[in-house]
C-alpha cells in the first residue's frame, strides 16, 4: 500500500539510457575506424577507385541512400511506439508493455501482426478511391521530410537549396491526407474530424512557416544542409529562442498531439477523421502520426539546436548521426511529456491561441529578428569579426539573446495583463449564485 | 453541403423520416440545414450507454435529446420477486461505483419498515463504508472526467487511489464492487483485522494524492478555460429539475442530506459541505475535490467514534439476522432460525416508507412498499442519474460538443444508477 514510482526507478532508467549512449557511441566511433572513412564519407569515389564502372558506382549509393532514407523512419517508428508507451507509462505510473519480447520490445512487431490479420472495412457509400489513397499520403508525407534531412555531415538525401520550404510544402501533404480520409469516409464523426483539421493545420501553418524562417535568416540558406553547417559555432536556440518556442508549439498542433489533439480528440469524436480505418490503413494513419512527431524531434534538432554537430562529428559522421538521433530524441521526449499532462484545448480556443497570439508574435519576431541580424553583421564587420568558432560567435548570440529575452518579458508581461483584464471581465459576466441568490 | 453528399448516401439504407424529431429539434434540422449527430449509446464519454441525439450547427449545439434505457435491467421488478435479504445483492448493480449506496439505502428502507434495530459499532462501521465509497465514486468520476478532456494521468492516478479502496472492500466482503456488504440489521460481518491498519495506511497516503491532482488540474489554464463558465446551472433551474448532490451544491444550494437530516452517525461528526457559486463545470469539479478532504476527515473522526461505539456489527433480533455459524452446532433454536431466514426470509408489514440518503452522486431515494410476507409489493428508487440526464438538453444548448463531453461528465452520471 504505497506509492509505487520511486524516484529510484528513474536514476535506474537514466543511467541505463547514458550507459547506452555511451556504449552506441563506442561502437559507432569504432565502427568509423575500422571501415575507413573515405569508403563510409564517398561511397561512389571509393568504388570507381576499386575499379567499378563509374556509372554503377554512381548509382549504387543513391540506391542505398533511398533505400535508407526511406525505411529508416519506419523502423524508427516500430521502436518509438514502444518507447512512447513506456514513456507514458513511466508518468503515468503504470508499467507499459512488458509481455512480448524483453521488455516488452517485440509488442509493436506484434501490434502490426494483429493489425495485418484484422479485417480491411470500407463502409458503405465511402468514397473508395479517396478512401484508400489517404492512409499512403499520410505516409508519404512524413516520409518526403526525410529526403532532406542531413543525418551527418556527408550524408543525406538531396541538398535542396529550397529545402526550408520544401518542408512546409510536403508537410501539408498529411492535411490533405486527413481531409481526404475524413470526407470520404461517410461519417459525420470523421466528417467533423476533417473540419477540425483544416482549420487548425491550415492556421497552425503560418506560425509554423513564420518560425522556420528564423534559422534560414540566421544561417542565411535555405537548405537544411546549410542551416545545420551554420550552426557549427552556435545553435540557433540560443540566438532564437522565441522562434524555436514558437516552431514547437505550432509543429505540436502540425501533428494534433495534445494539448492540441483535437482532430482524433477521442473523447469527443471518438477517433475523429481514421474512425471508419481498419487494420493496415488504419495502421498507416497511426504510423504516420507517430513518425510525423519524431520527424518534428528531428526538424526541431536540425533547425535549432545544431543538427550533427558534435565533439568529433566531422571525424566520424557515424556519430553526427548518433547526435542527431540524441538531440531529436529531447525534443520528442519534451513533446511526450506534454502530452501526457496537459488537458485538451477546446476549437475555438486553439483558433484564439493562434491567430492572437502565435501569428502577431511570430510576425513581430521575424521582423525583430531581422533588424537585430542586419545590427549585428554591421557590428562584426567594423569590428572585423568572422564568426568561426564559438568565441567568435558569442558578440552576435549575446546581442540577439538580449533583444529576444527583452521581448520574451514584454510578450508575458503583455499577455499576463491582457490575461488578467480577460479573466476580470469574465468573472464579472460568470454567473453569480451568491449575488443574485436569497 | 457537406450534408448533403452524406445523407445522399445515407438515404439509400435508411427510409425513416426525419419528421419524426418534429418539435424535438429546431425546423432547420428538418430542411437539412442542421446536422443531426447521433452520439452514443456506444461513445467513450457518454460514460456507459447513453445517447444523444445532437443538433448541430457547425460544431455548436442546437438541440440536445437524451435517450436512456440501453441498461435497463429491471432491477426494480427483480426485486420483487425476491426476499428482502436476497434483494439486496442486486442493488449493488445500479449504481455500479457506489454500490455501498445503494446498499445502505435499501436496508435503510427495510429496517424502517420492520423496525429493526441497529447497534451503535454497526452505524460506525457503515458510516466509515459510506465515506470510502464516496471516495471511491469521486476518484473515478474525477478520473474520468480528466480523460474526457484530454487530460490522460490523472485518470491512472485516480484509479491507482481507486485501487487502495477496493482492496479494502474485497477485505470487507470478499469482493471488489459488489460486496452487498451493509445487509440489513448492519453489516454482514465484523471488520477484519487486517483492515483498520490499511484504512489508516490509505488515510496518511491520500490527501497528499489530492493535492496532486489539483496541482494537474486547478490551476492550469488549459482546464480552466474549458470549464469556467461552462455548463451552468441555475439554483432556481437546478432545484426544478430535481438535481441533488454535488452538481446542485456547486450552484451554491446548500442541501446535503447528512447535515439536513443526518442518518448513521453523521450527526457526531464535524465537516463542512462545500458549495460552488458559479453553477459551472469548475466548481462542480471544486465541490467534489473538497467533498474528498471533507470525506477523509470524516473516516478519520469515525474511527475514533469507532473504538468507543457499543454494540455488535450486527443487530441480534433473531428473527431478522441470522445467527452466527459457531452457534449453530450448539442450539437448536439457532438452527431453526437459520433455516427460516435463509429459505423464507423474514417478513414487512404491509406498509410503505420512504428513506432517502446522500450518494456520491446526489439524493438517493428507496420507496419500499411490504406486502405482510418475504417480498416486497414495490420497490422503487429514485436516483440522481436519471434527474441529471434529464437536465442535460437544458444544459448543453449552445455549447460545443468539446463541452457536451465536460458536462456529461460534470453531472456526474452513471447508466446503471440511471435505467435500473
Amino acid at each position: 500500500m504505497e506509492s509505487r514510482s520511486t524516484p529510484n526507478q528513474f536514476l535506474r532508467l537514466g543511467i541505463t539510457l547514458v550507459i547506452l549512449a555511451v556504449i552506441g557511441g563506442g561502437l559507432i566511433a569504432l565502427l568509423n575506424g575500422i571501415t575507413g572513412q573515405a569508403c563510409l564519407n564517398n561511397l561512389s569515389s571509393c568504388l570507381t577507385n576499386n575499379g567499378w564502372n563509374p556509372g554503377i558506382a554512381g548509382f549504387v549509393p543513391i540506391l542505398l541512400g533511398v533505400l535508407g532514407v526511406a525505411t529508416f523512419p519506419l523502423l524508427v517508428t516500430i521502436l518509438l511506439i514502444w518507447v512512447e508507451r513506456k514513456f507514458a507509462a513511466r508518468i503515468q505510473d503504470r508499467i507499459g508493455p512488458n509481455r512480448v519480447g524483453p521488455f516488452g520490445l517485440i509488442q509493436p512487431l506484434a501490434d502490426v501482426l494483429k493489425l495485418l490479420t484484422k479485417e480491411d472495412i470500407t463502409p458503405t457509400g465511402a468514397d473508395k478511391p479517396i478512401y484508400n489513397l489517404a492512409p499512403p499520403f499520410m505516409v508519404a508525407s512524413v516520409l518526403l521530410i526525410w529526403a532532406v534531412v542531413p543525418f551527418t555531415p556527408y550524408h543525406y538525401g538531396v541538398d535542396l537549396e529550397i529545402g526550408a520550404i520544401y518542408f512546409v510544402a510536403v508537410a501539408s501533404i498529411a492535411t490533405l491526407a486527413v481531409i481526404m480520409g475524413g470526407w470520404a469516409s461517410n461519417n459525420k464523426y470523421a466528417l467533423l474530424g476533417a473540419f477540425r483539421t483544416v482549420a487548425l493545420l491550415v492556421s497552425y501553418e503560418i506560425p509554423l512557416a513564420m518560425a522556420l524562417l528564423v534559422p534560414v535568416l540566421l544561417a542565411g540558406s535555405m537548405s537544411m544542409v546549410g542551416i545545420v553547417e551554420a550552426q557549427g559555432a552556435m545553435w540557433f536556440m540560443f540566438m532564437a529562442p522565441i522562434a524555436t518556442l514558437l516552431f514547437f508549439i505550432s509543429s505540436q498542433a502540425e501533428v494534433g498531439r495534445a494539448p492540441f489533439d483535437l482532430i482524433e480528440a477521442e473523447s469527443e469524436l471518438i477517433a475523429g477523421f481514421n474512425i471508419e480505418y481498419s487494420g493496415m490503413k488504419f495502421a498507416m494513419f497511426f504510423a504516420g502520426e507517430f513518425m510525423h512527431v519524431f520527424t518534428n524531434g528531428v526538424l526541431m534538432a536540425i533547425l535549432f539546436t545544431g543538427g550533427w554537430w558534435g565533439p568529433f562529428a566531422y571525424e566520424a559522421p557515424l556519430l553526427g548521426f548518433f547526435y542527431l538521433m540524441i538531440k531529436s530524441s529531447f525534443w520528442y521526449f519534451i513533446s511526450l511529456w506534454v502530452r501526457n499532462s496537459l488537458p485538451r484545448f477546446r476549437v475555438d480556443q486553439v483558433m484564439n491561441l493562434n491567430w492572437k497570439i502565435l501569428v502577431p508574435i511570430s510576425i513581430l519576431n521575424l521582423i525583430m529578428m531581422a533588424l537585430m541580424l542586419r545590427i549585428a553583421l554591421g557590428f562584426e564587420q567594423s569590428a572585423g569579426i568572422v564568426v568561426t568558432d564559438f568565441f567568435s560567435a558569442l558578440p552576435r548570440t549575446g546581442f540577439l539573446l538580449i533583444g529576444n529575452v527583452v521581448v520574451l518579458v514584454v510578450v508575458w508581461l503583455w499577455l499576463g495583463r491582457q490575461g488578467r483584464q480577460q479573466r476580470q471581465l469574465e468573472e464579472m459576466n460568470r454567473f453569480s449564485v451568491t449575488a443574485t441568490g436569497d | 453541403m457537406a450534408n448533403m453528399a452524406m445523407t445522399t448516401a445515407a438515404q439509400n439504407e435508411w427510409q425513416g423520416d426525419l419528421s419524426e424529431l418534429k418539435g424535438l429539434v429546431s425546423e432547420r434540422a428538418l430542411t437539412g440545414e442542421t446536422m443531426m449527430l447521433n452520439m452514443g449509446p456506444h461513445h467513450p464519454s457518454t460514460h456507459g450507454v447513453l445517447r444523444l441525439l445532437l443538433e448541430l450547427d457547425g460544431e455548436e449545439i442546437v438541440s440536445c435529446i437524451p435517450d436512456v434505457g440501453y441498461l435497463h435491467t429491471g432491477i426494480e421488478k427483480n426485486i420483487e420477486a425476491k426476499t428482502y435479504e436476497k434483494g439486496v445483492t442486486l442493488t449493488d448493480r445500479m449504481d455500479y461505483l457506489a454500490p455501498m449506496s445503494n446498499n445502505m439505502v435499501f436496508c435503510m428502507a427495510i429496517e424502517k419498515l420492520t423496525d429493526l434495530d441497529v447497534p451503535e459499532r454497526a452505524q460506525v462501521i457503515r458510516t466509515i463504508c459510506l465515506e470510502l465509497t464516496r471516495l471511491n465514486s469521486h476518484l473515478v468520476w474525477l478520473g474520468t472526467h480528466a480523460i474526457d478532456m484530454g487530460a490522460m494521468s490523472v485518470f491512472l492516478y485516480c484509479f491507482r487511489e481507486r485501487e487502495m479502496i477496493l482492496d479494502m472492500f474485497e477485505m470487507l466482503s470478499g469482493q471488489r464492487m459488489m460486496g452487498s456488504y451493509i445487509r440489513p440489521g448492519g453489516v454482514w460481518r465484523d471488520l477484519p483485522q487486517e483492515f483498520l491498519p490499511a484504512l489508516e495506511t490509505f488515510l496518511n497516503y491520500f490527501p497528499a494524492k489530492i493535492d496532486d491532482y489539483e496541482r494537474l488540474l486547478t490551476n492550469n489554464p488549459v482546464w480552466i478555460d474549458r470549464t469556467q463558465g461552462i455548463g451552468v446551472i441555475e439554483p432556481d433551474v437546478a432545484l426544478a429539475y430535481g438535481i441533488t448532490g454535488p452538481s446542485l451544491r456547486a450552484s451554491g444550494v446548500n442541501w446535503d442530506i447528512r447535515k439536513t437530516s443526518p442518518y448513521l452517525t453523521y450527526g457526531h461528526y464535524s465537516f463542512d459541505v462545500p458549495l460552488g457559486e458559479h453553477g459551472d463545470v469548475y466548481d462542480r469539479y471544486i465541490v467534489r475535490v473538497r467533498e474528498m478532504r471533507e470525506s477523509v476527515s470524516i473516516i478519520r473522526q469515525a474511527l475514533k467514534h469507532l473504538t468507543q461505539a457499543s454494540g455488535g456489527f450486527r443487530s441480534n433480533n433473531r428473527k431478522f439476522v441470522p445467527p452466527p455459524r459457531s452457534e449453530l452446532g450448539q442450539s437448536m433454536e439457532a438452527v431453526i432460525h437459520h433455516f427460516k431466514l435463509w429459505t423464507e426470509g423474514f417478513s414487512a408489514p404491509d406498509a410503505e416508507v420512504y428513506m432517502a440518503i446522500e450518494s456520491p452522486r446526489g439524493e438517493i431515494g428507496c420507496y419500499l412498499h411490504g406486502t405482510g410476507g418475504n417480498k416486497p409489493r414495490r420497490v422503487h428508487f429514485k436516483t440522481p442519474s436519471l434527474i441529471h440526464i434529464s437536465a442535460l438538453s437544458m444544459i448543453t444548448k449552445n455549447h460545443f460538443i468539446a463541452d457536451v463531453v465536460a458536462i456529461i461528465g460534470s453531472v456526474d452520471i452513471v447508466l446503471g444508477d440511471c435505467d435500473r
